[in-house]
């Protein structure tokens, strides 16, 4: 019965989410260039997925993020137990780590597009700059979270470095990258369309730039709808690994809320 | 960086404790219990050898141990001129108020801190060689801390199996060990379990199951129930000395309560504070293992109201001089 309860509540979210939204076009007479009906838009998805052009902007978009994600990801975990490690270093960074976390990132997204092009390059930058952040803050604060504790149980058993490495440095770390992962993962997503529609011919992005000069607010919501499940299952990829990666973590527990 | 000894170190650490030793006099040599009458405030310098007499091997001994912590700001001499041996099979509770160094002496027992001066040998065998541990002295050795510091990530079986895995034993013996030793300290049934849905006192049964997966013929524990709630901790008092008695350990417990210290014991070590030092040595008459009545009989609460007024003294003794001075 409990694990209906999310099922359920989904549905009633969308229940409610549908009724409003037709509320208020029968209240308030919402033309439907601005707000379409949620059958149109349903429609409107229907007339995308049976484009061909539609798939190969999808495949674009995904090429972008994951490439750019998995970039963010090798530098992030790579640089971030560097730092966690080396305090010196970390000291020595902060303030350019501290500056370029201030600096908003989509305002760099022109300059990358100076620089790289319009091409996919410059997109698969730009995602991996933003996802880059969470990743590197997330591993720095995994490495140094080992719990003082726990290395003196390895450090009794005179375990070599391998081991404290293999037994208890990478799964004390491991909850924090894959929390670093899930946020990195939407921004990633939302790099990677920011790009497109701020300098770029294809992708999801661009089809909202397209949709919104072509005043076709079916189609533009048909693509918002798109990009949302788009995320939505990226996020449940990383979710998925994080069940299979550290299923003893409370975070990947759904049976109980807390341990 | 705290742990970080210089040369300079060494020598003032030393200085300090022959100084001491100049101060005891010959008899504390050896085992004595002391009775410093409370009249007698001024001999706060008084230190006990608990050096074993002559001809007695001692299974530990702490040969002129000190340790002088340094940071930055300060210089803190935690334990000075420590002598004590302990025999095989004895089981010997420390005591004293926070910040007296009983845990530093644990630590410096377990090999997790290397003294400043002195030696600490296990077995006959010293437990440091230059600045790496001895690793047969280190198989000797089973830690059990306040904190269970069970792996999450490892089921019971395998949090109890660790060390072997360190050492490289298989899969099927480790599970046959851990079998076992669940058995013993009474884990039936939650082999399997995560560390998370455990009990506190489950959990520090997996942690006491874990130091003798490879068989040490010594258990260090430090606070082992602390954190447990009273009854909790009145039952594991009563495991403790049946998993003791059943593997012959020799046992070195530190606790800050002093009737648990001298229920278990059969010699109660208190330790001064500022820095520490050995004050008393305590034997308890009662053979063990011991059931609860034993804390009604005549003699065991004196002898927890006279570790109480030693340690009350202490405190008064520290307050007098000032906190945070240490020499």
């Amino acid at each position: 019965m409990r694990k209906l309860i999310p099922w359920i509540s989904t549905i009633a979210s969308i229940v409610v989410l549908v009724i409003i939204w037709k509320l208020v076009i029968a209240l308030f007479d919402v033309s439907p260039f601005v707000l379409p009906q949620p059958e149109d838009v349903v429609g409107g998805v229907r007339d995308l997925a049976s484009e061909n052009t539609f798939w190969s902007d999808v495949r674009v978009t995904l090429v972008e993020t994951l490439v750019g994600f998995g970039i963010a990801l090798v530098l992030g975990i790579g640089l971030g137990t560097l730092l966690g490690r080396v305090a010196w270093l970390e000291q020595a960074m902060r303030p350019v780590i501290v500056a370029s976390q201030v600096v908003p990132k989509v305002a760099l997204i022109p300059l990358f597009i100076i620089w790289f092009g319009f091409g996919i390059t410059s997109k698969i930058i730009i995602v991996a700059m933003i996802a880059f952040f969470p990743m590197l803050l997330n591993t720095i604060l995994g490495v140094r979270s080992v719990e003082e504790g726990h290395r003196d149980v390895m450090r009794s058993l005179n375990a070599t470095r391998w081991q404290t490495f293999r037994r208890l440095e990478y799964p004390s770390t491991l909850p924090y990258i894959l929390a670093g992962m899930e946020v990195g993962i939407i921004f990633a997503v939302i790099g990677a369309i920011v790009g497109e529609y701020l300098g770029g011919d294809q992708g999801l992005g661009y089809q909202i730039v397209t949709s919104l000069n072509n005043l076709e607010a079916e189609r533009l919501f048909a693509v918002i709808f798109c990009l949302t499940l788009f995320g939505f299952i990226l996020y449940l990829a990383v979710v998925a690994l994080k069940r299979f990666l550290i299923p003893w973590h409370a975070s990947a527990d759904t049976t109980q809320a807390s341990a | 960086m705290e742990r970080q000894e210089t040369a300079e170190a060494r020598d003032r650490a030393g200085a300090a404790s022959t100084g001491v030793v100049d101060d005891a006099p010959e008899g504390a040599r050896s085992e004595t219990v002391a009775s410093t009458p409370a009249g007698v405030e001024g001999d706060v310098r008084s230190v006990v050898s608990g050096a074993l007499p002559e001809g007695e091997e001692a299974e530990i001994e702490l040969r002129g141990v000190s340790k002088l912590f340094q940071s930055r700001r300060r210089e803190t001499l935690a334990l000075t001129d420590i002598n004590l041996g302990i025999r095989k099979e004895e089981f010997v509770t420390l005591v004293g108020q926070s910040g007296c160094g009983k845990t530093t002496m644990l630590r410096i027992l377990a090999g997790l801190i290397q003294p400043t001066t002195g030696e600490v040998r296990i077995k006959d065998r010293p437990l440091w060689r230059g600045n790496t541990r001895d690793e047969q002295a280190l198989r000797q050795l089973g830690l059990v801390f306040q904190d269970a510091n069970l792996f999450p990530w490892y089921s019971v079986e395998d949090n109890i199996g660790l060390p072997l895995q360190l050492r490289g034993v298989d899969k099927k013996q480790r599970r046959r060990r851990a079998h076992e030793l669940g058995e013993l300290v009474g884990l039936q049934g939650f082999e399997k379990s995560l560390p998370r849905e455990l009990s506190g006192g489950m959990r520090q049964r997996v942690a006491i199951a874990r130091a003798l997966s490879y068989d040490p013929e010594i258990l260090l524990m430090d606070e082992p129930f602390g954190a447990l709630d009273a009854m909790t901790r009145d039952k594991m008092n009563m495991e403790l000395q049946r998993i003791a008695g059943a593997t012959k350990a020799t046992v070195v417990l530190v606790t800050h309560s002093i009737s648990e210290a001298v229920f278990l014991a059969d010699r109660v070590v208190l330790l001064s504070a500022r820095p520490g030092r050995i004050r008393s040595i305590t034997p308890v008459k009662w053979s063990r293992p011991r059931q609860l009545e034993v804390t009604a009989e005549p003699g065991f609460q004196d002898t927890v109201v006279d570790l109480r007024h030693q340690l009350i003294e202490d405190e008064e003794r520290l307050a007098r001089q000032g906190q945070g001075v240490s020499e």
